[in-house]
C-alpha cells in the first residue's frame, strides 16, 4: 500500500438490500460450529481496541457448559476521540442487533444486552422502539433470543468488560481479577461473549456473505477494514471506514491539514506518533493498534496541553481500586505540572517514565496499564514542549 | 418521596428486586429529579435490601448519579481534548456569565447546574454539551446561550 | 480444593500444588514470602494494592500473586528486577497518598505499610505528596473508633470486613479516581450510621486509618489522682491475648502475670469481669427459666422466645439497628462489664466504705464496642457513669510497656477481693459458645439437681469456629419446682460474627429455625477475636486463644457459675435473689430501636 491513499470501504453502514432478520434466519441454517469456523477463518479481531480474535471468543463461550449464557454488546464508547459506535448505533442499529442474535445463536445464549453509555441516552427511545420490532422478528423466525438495553451513567472504566458486568450487576464499575475471563464467568458469573458494536457488524457481514471478502482486505495480522473516528486538526473530521494496513503517513496525507505534527492513535489510551515516525508506523496490530480513534495535531498545538488533558481524564476516570492506576495517574499529572512550573527538575520526567512503565505491568486492568502509552510516547517525542 | 416509591415500584416491576436492578432504579430517579438525596438512597437501599452505604458508594461512582442537589437542567460541557481544542473554554465562560454561576454550581433559581464532563463522544463536532439527555454539538458561544434561553423560557 | 495437581516453578524451584491454589499460597509452600497489603486471610481476595505482583516468564504484565491461580508450567519469579522495581514503586505511591508522619502515628510500630517501607528501604520520597492539599478528614466523634482518611491506603480490608464478616456494611467504597475513598453513608460520622463499633475493621486495617479511640492518658491521670480509688476489671479474653502485645506467641495464658502488672501500674484494686460473668449466668439463666415458665405453664403468648444473650455490645447495637422487632427477645441483663461497673459503685463501695463518686472504674476489654457501651446513657445505675474508662487489650499492652514493666519476669498474683472470684464458666465467656455452655452448666443443674450430661462438663457441640452451631439438651428428671420442664428438649444456637448472626436471626424471623436460647457474639471466635485484641488476627491465632481459654477453664477448681462463693455472698448480702428488684435496677437494662439505614 506504499504511497497509495487509504482505501475507503463501505461495509458497516451499507443497508441497501439487506434485511437483518433474514440474515439471522439464514445464519441459523449453519451450525454454530460452522459459524465459529467462519469467524476464525475471517481473522476478525475485536474492534474495541484490545483485538482479541472474535471467533475464538465465541468458541470459548460456546464450549462452556452452562444453561445460562449471555451475549453483550459493549456500547460504552468512552475513549476520547472515539465516536464511531454512536454513529453505527444511530445509523444501522439493526445490523448490531442481528450481530448479537447471530452470536447468541452461536454460543447458545437466550439473552442479549446492549450496554450503552449514559452520554448516549438520547439514542434510547429509537433503539428501544427498533428493538421491539427486532425481538418480535426473532420470535417469528423461531430463535429464542431477545435483546435488552442497559445504560451506563458516566464512567469510562465501564468499557472494560469486567467493569461493565459489575455495573450491570448494580455495582461500582471496578474491573475484576482475571482469570476467570468473561467467556467462563462474565455477567452474573455466567459465560458471556462481550463484543464491541463495530465487531458485531463485521460479524454480521461475515455471517451474511462469508469470510472471503473480509479476509482479502488488510494484512496478515490485521484483516479487514475498520471504522475510524477522525478528529482534531483535520478538514475531514468524522467517520471513515478504511481498509487496514495503511501507514500513519498515508493516513495523514489523506486526512491531515498539511501541518500535522503528531497523530494520537487509539484515543487517550493509545500512542502518540510524531511526524518523524509517520512512515514507519502501520495502523494495525503489527504496528499501532487502535479502537479507531485518530486525533491529529498540527504545529499550533501544545503537546503539554494534550498530555495534561489525557492525564486529567485518567485521574478522574480511574476506578480508583488499584494503587498503580489511582495514585500513578495523579503522580503523572502533578509531576508534569511540577516540571512545567520548574518545581521539579526536567530529569524528574525520567522518574515519571519509570512510574508509567510500572503502571503498564502492575495495574489491574487495561486502563491503568495503557496510561503509559500516551505518557511515554508524548514525553519521549515532545520533551521540550513538556518542560518549557 | 412518593414519586421515588413509585419509581422503585415501576422499575423493580421490570428488573426484579435483585441488585442488578440498582442502576436502572438510580437512573430512573435521576431522570426525574436530576440527583439522589439521602431519602432516595435509603428508599432504594430498603427496596433492594442493601446497606445505605453500599447504595451511596455505588451511586457516587457514576458521574451522572449525583448525590448532591442539582438544578432542573444539568448542563455538561465536554472538556476533553478535541472539544478543548475546538474552544470549550469560550462556551463555559459564556454559560458562566449568562447563568452567573461557576462550573460546578447551580443557578440561584435552581434552573441550571453547570458541570464539565469527560469525552461525550462528539470529537468531530466539538465543542459539545449535554443538557440533561439532549446533546448539542458544534457549539459556539452565541449558539450555547440561545439554547439556554430556550430552557430558560420553559415554565 | 481440587485433587488435580498443577506443576510450576517459583524462582526456579519446582512445586506441585492443587489446582486453584494461588501463586501466593504456592510460594508460601516453598517458604517464599510475597508481601501483601490488601490480602487478608479472613477475607475474600481483592487484588487491588498490587504489592504482591510477581513475574510470569513470557507474560505481558505482572500477576497479583494473591489473586492469580497457578497454571501448569508457569515459571514465576517473585523477586526479579521488574518485580522489585514495580513493588518499590507501588510502596512509594502508597506513601505519597498516605500521611506518613510515622513517629506521631498511633500505629507506629504495628503498621504493615511502615514495615514494607522499611523492608524496601524507601528513602526520600520520589513522588509528590498528595496528602497535603486534600482536605484532612478525621472522624473522631465515636467513643470507640477513629477514622483518619489521610492515612487510608484504600486496600478495602475494612469494607470487606464490614460486609463479608459482619454483614453490616457501614463502610463502603465511594466515588472514583482521585476522589475514591472509604466512606460511610454520605460520609456521615460513624456514630450516626449503622456501625456497631465492633472494631473488626480496626483489627484488619494495615495502617493507622482505623484505630481505637484511646483513653490511656485519662487512665494514667486517675491512677495518679490520690483522691480516686481506681478499680480495674479484666474481661475473660484479655488474659489469653495480652501476651501477643508483649512478645509471647498466641495462646499463652497469662492471668497471674497480668494481675501483677495491673497492680504495678497502680490500680487500687485489680478485679475480674469474670465475677460478673458468673453473675450474668445466674441472672440470665433465671430470666430464661422465667420466660420458659411463662411460655409453658402460663401459656403467655406475649413472652419473647427465643431469648438471646446481651453480653456483646456490638451484637446489641446490631440488633437495635437490624432486627428491632426482636428487641424483646434480647435478655435484659447488662453485659458483665456494666454489671461490674454498677456493683463497683454500689456494693463494692458499701463494703469498702467508699463513696461512689470517689471510685473510678476502668475496664480492660478485648473490645472497642465496650467503649461505646460504657457511654450509653442507660449505663448509670449507680447514679454515676458505671464504667468510667474502657481500654482494649492493646491499650493495656501499651500501658505495661510505658510503665517499663518487664512482664515476662513477673510473678503471678491472684485477683483482689471482693469481686475478684470467678469460675471456669466465666472464663469461657471469652470464646464463642462460652456463654451458652456456662448457662447450660448452671441451668441444667438448677432444674434437675444434676450436672449437665456432657463429659467433664465440656459441651463440645457449642465449641469451635463454625459460624452457627446448634445444640439440643433434653431435660429429664426435673426437681419438683421445675416439673413443667420435664421432657422438654432445650434447643440452642450459637452464632459468632455478625454476618452469621444476621443469617441466624433471619432464619428465626422467617420461621425456618426454632430455638429457646441463642448466643451471639459480634466478633469471629467470640470476644477472643474482639476488635480490641492484638493485631494481627486470623483463624489460627483465634483458635490458639480459644484453646487457652478452655485450658484455663479446665484448670480451675470451680467450673459452674452458681458455685462461685462470692456470687452466693452477693445474693445473700446485697441483691437478694436473681432477678430481684435490686438486681433489676442495677443489673438489667433496656434497648432502643435504631434506624436501619
Amino acid at each position: 500500500m506504499e504511497n497509495t491513499r487509504p482505501k475507503r470501504v463501505d461495509i458497516i453502514f451499507l443497508m441497501e438490500g439487506i434485511d437483518p432478520i433474514k440474515v439471522v434466519e439464514n445464519a441459523m441454517k449453519k451450525s454454530p460450529d460452522e459459524i465459529i469456523l467462519d469467524m476464525i477463518d475471517s481473522g476478525l479481531k475485536g474492534r474495541g481496541g484490545a483485538g482479541f480474535p472474535t471467533g475464538l471468543k465465541w468458541k470459548f463461550t460456546r464450549n462452556e457448559d452452562s444453561y445460562d449464557k449471555y451475549v453483550i454488546c459493549n456500547a460504552d464508547e468512552g475513549e476520547p476521540g472515539t465516536f464511531k459506535d454512536r454513529e453505527i448505533l444511530d445509523r444501522v442499529p439493526e445490523k448490531v442487533f442481528a450481530g448479537l442474535a447471530i452470536c447468541g445463536y452461536t454460543i447458545g445464549a437466550r439473552e442479549g444486552f446492549i450496554y450503552l453509555r449514559g452520554e448516549y441516552n438520547f439514542l434510547l427511545p429509537v433503539l428501544n422502539q427498533k428493538l421491539d420490532v427486532f425481538n418480535a422478528g426473532m420470535k417469528k423466525i423461531g430463535l429464542d433470543f431477545a435483546i435488552q438495553m442497559r445504560s451506563g451513567s458516566g464512567a469510562y472504566i465501564c468499557g472494560e468488560e469486567s467493569a461493565l458486568f459489575e455495573s450491570m450487576e448494580g455495582k461500582r464499575g471496578e474491573p475484576r481479577n482475571k482469570p476467570p475471563y468473561p467467556t467462563v464467568a462474565g455477567y452474573l458469573g455466567k459465560p458471556t461473549a462481550i463484543n464491541n458494536v463495530e465487531t458485531l457488524v463485521y460479524a454480521f457481514m461475515i455471517a451474511r456473505i462469508g469470510a472471503e471478502k473480509f479476509k482479502e482486505m488488510g494484512t496478515k495480522d490485521s484483516r479487514g477494514s475498520k471504522v475510524f473516528s477522525i478528529s482534531g486538526d483535520t478538514p475531514k473530521a468524522g467517520i471513515s471506514e478504511l481498509e487496514l494496513g495503511m501507514s500513519v503517513q498515508q493516513f495523514v496525507d489523506e486526512f491531515g491539514d498539511g501541518d500535522t505534527k503528531a497523530v494520537q492513535v487509539g484515543g487517550a489510551s493509545g500512542g502518540c506518533v510524531p511526524r518523524k515516525m509517520f512512515k514507519e508506523t502501520i495502523i494495525g496490530y503489527e504496528g499501532i493498534p487502535t479502537g479507531g480513534s485518530m486525533m491529529l495535531f498540527n504545529s499550533s498545538r501544545s503537546m503539554y496541553n494534550v498530555l495534561h488533558d489525557y492525564l486529567e481524564f485518567f485521574t478522574e476516570e480511574s476506578c480508583g481500586q488499584c494503587t498503580p492506576c489511582r495514585v500513578g495517574c495523579q503522580q503523572l499529572l502533578k509531576g508534569i505540572e511540577a516540571v512545567k512550573r520548574g518545581e521539579k527538575n526536567p530529569a524528574y520526567l525520567d522518574d515519571l517514565k519509570k512510574l508509567a512503565k510500572t503502571m503498564k505491568v502492575a495495574a489491574k486492568c487495561g486502563l491503568g496499564q495503557s496510561v503509559a502509552n500516551p505518557f511515554i510516547s508524548i514525553v519521549s517525542n515532545f520533551k521540550e514542549e513538556i518542560i518549557y | 418521596m412518593a414519586d421515588v416509591q413509585q419509581i422503585i415500584k415501576d422499575v423493580t416491576g421490570i428488573y426484579g428486586k435483585e441488585r442488578k436492578a440498582l442502576m436502572p432504579i438510580l437512573q430512573a430517579v435521576v431522570k426525574t429529579k436530576n440527583y439522589l438525596d439521602d431519602q432516595d438512597l435509603i428508599a432504594v437501599a430498603k427496596a433492594l435490601d442493601l446497606s445505605a452505604a453500599e447504595v451511596f458508594g455505588t451511586a457516587s461512582f457514576y458521574t451522572f448519579l449525583d448525590t448532591v442537589p442539582r438544578g432542573k437542567n444539568v448542563i455538561r460541557v465536554c472538556k476533553t481534548i478535541s472539544c478543548h481544542m475546538a474552544g470549550k473554554d469560550a462556551i463555559i465562560h459564556a454559560i458562566e456569565d449568562t447563568l452567573k454561576v461557576k462550573t460546578g454550581e447551580t443557578s440561584v433559581d435552581k434552573k441550571f447546574t453547570l458541570l464539565s464532563a469527560n469525552c461525550l463522544g462528539w470529537c468531530h463536532k466539538g465543542p459539545v454539551m449535554l443538557i440533561n439527555d439532549q446533546v448539542y454539538p458544534e457549539l459556539n458561544a452565541e449558539k450555547a446561550i440561545e439554547i439556554l434561553q430556550k430552557y430558560q423560557e420553559e415554565d | 480444593m481440587s485433587k488435580y495437581l498443577v506443576n510450576l516453578t517459583i524462582n526456579d524451584i519446582p512445586v506441585s500444588v492443587p489446582e486453584g491454589t494461588t501463586i501466593l499460597a504456592a510460594a508460601s509452600k516453598l517458604d517464599f514470602r510475597i508481601p501483601t497489603l490488601c490480602y487478608h486471610e479472613d477475607l475474600c481476595v481483592a487484588g487491588n494494592c498490587r504489592v504482591c505482583v510477581v513475574e510470569q516468564v513470557g507474560g505481558r504484565a505482572l500477576l497479583a500473586a494473591c489473586a492469580t491461580p497457578v497454571g501448569e508450567g508457569m515459571q514465576i519469579h517473585t523477586n526479579s528486577a521488574v518485580v522489585r522495581t514495580a513493588r518499590k514503586t507501588i510502596i512509594e505511591l502508597l506513601l505519597s497518598e498516605h500521611s506518613s508522619d510515622c513517629t506521631k502515628c498511633y500505629k507506629n510500630g504495628n503498621c504493615e505499610l511502615q514495615s514494607l517501607a522499611h523492608e524496601y528501604r524507601v528513602g526520600d520520597h520520589v513522588f509528590i505528596d498528595l496528602v497535603n492539599g486534600k482536605r484532612k478528614h478525621i472522624d473522631d466523634l465515636s467513643p470507640s473508633i477513629i477514622k483518619d482518611d489521610s492515612k487510608c491506603i484504600r486496600c478495602q480490608r475494612c469494607v470487606r470486613t464490614c460486609d463479608e464478616l459482619q454483614g453490616v456494611s457501614a463502610l463502603a467504597v465511594a466515588y472514583k479516581g482521585d476522589h475514591q475513598k472509604i466512606s460511610t453513608f454520605l460520609d456521615h460520622p460513624l456514630v450516626e450510621v449503622v456501625c456497631t463499633n465492633c472494631g473488626q475493621c480496626v483489627n484488619r486495617c494495615p495502617v493507622g486509618a482505623l484505630i481505637e479511640k484511646t483513653y490511656v492518658e485519662e487512665v494514667w491521670d486517675v491512677i495518679n489522682n490520690p483522691n480516686k480509688h481506681v478499680v480495674v476489671q479484666t474481661a475473660p479474653a484479655v488474659r489469653v491475648a495480652i501476651g501477643e502485645e508483649l512478645g509471647y506467641n498466641p495462646g499463652e495464658r497469662l492471668t497471674g502475670k497480668m494481675v501483677t502488672a495491673l497492680k504495678r501500674l497502680g490500680f487500687d484494686s485489680v478485679l475480674d469481669t469474670d465475677f460478673t460473668a458468673d453473675l450474668t449466668i445466674l441472672e440470665e439463666g433465671t430470666e430464661l427459666l422465667t420466660r420458659l415458665k411463662r411460655a409453658v405453664v402460663d401459656k403467655d403468648p406475649t413472652v419473647a422466645l427465643p431469648m438471646t444473650t446481651s453480653c456483646s455490645p456490638g451484637w446489641v447495637k446490631f440488633i437495635e439497628h437490624t432486627f428491632p422487632e426482636f428487641l424483646p427477645n434480647v435478655s435484659t441483663c447488662k453485659s458483665p462489664q456494666q454489671m461490674f461497673g454498677a456493683l463497683a459503685k454500689t456494693y463494692y463501695a458499701q463494703k469498702k466504705g467508699l463513696k461512689a463518686q470517689d471510685i473510678t472504674v476502668v475496664s480492660i476489654m478485648p473490645c472497642t464496642a465496650k467503649k461505646y457501651e460504657a457511654n450509653r446513657p442507660e449505663m448509670r445505675s449507680s447514679g454515676y457513669k458505671d464504667v468510667d474508662y474502657v481500654l482494649t487489650t492493646r491499650e493495656l499492652g501499651m500501658m505495661i510497656k510505658q510503665a517499663g514493666i518487664n512482664f515476662q519476669n513477673l510473678e503471678d498474683s491472684p485477683y483482689d477481693s471482693i469481686m475478684g472470684e470467678s469460675t471456669g464458666a466465666a472464663v469461657i465467656f471469652g470464646a464463642t459458645g462460652g456463654v451458652m455452655e456456662a448457662a447450660l452448666r448452671t441451668v441444667y443443674e438448677v432444674v434437675t439437681g444434676r450436672e449437665v450430661p456432657f463429659a467433664n462438663l465440656n459441651i463440645m457441640p457449642v465449641r469451635g469456629m463454625d459460624g452457627v452451631k446448634e445444640a439440643k439438651v433434653k431435660i429429664e428428671g426435673c426437681l419438683p419446682e421445675w416439673k413443667f420442664l420435664d421432657g422438654i428438649e432445650v434447643s440452642c444456637a450459637v452464632a459468632h460474627s455478625l454476618a452469621n448472626a444476621r443469617k441466624l436471626m433471619q432464619a428465626v424471623k422467617d420461621g425456618t429455625a426454632h430455638y429457646h436460647f441463642i448466643e451471639v457474639m459480634a466478633c469471629p471466635g467470640g470476644c477472643l477475636g474482639g476488635g480490641g485484641q492484638p493485631i494481627p488476627t486470623n483463624e489460627e491465632i483465634r483458635s490458639k486463644r480459644a484453646a487457652a481459654i478452655y485450658g484455663e477453664d479446665e484448670g480451675l477448681p470451680l467450673r459452674k457459675s452458681h458455685e462461685n462463693p462470692e456470687i452466693k455472698m452477693i445474693y445473700e448480702e446485697f441483691l437478694g435473689a436473681p432477678n430481684s428488684h435490686k438486681s433489676h435496677s442495677l443489673l438489667h437494662t433496656h434497648y432502643l430501636a435504631r434506624k436501619k439505614y
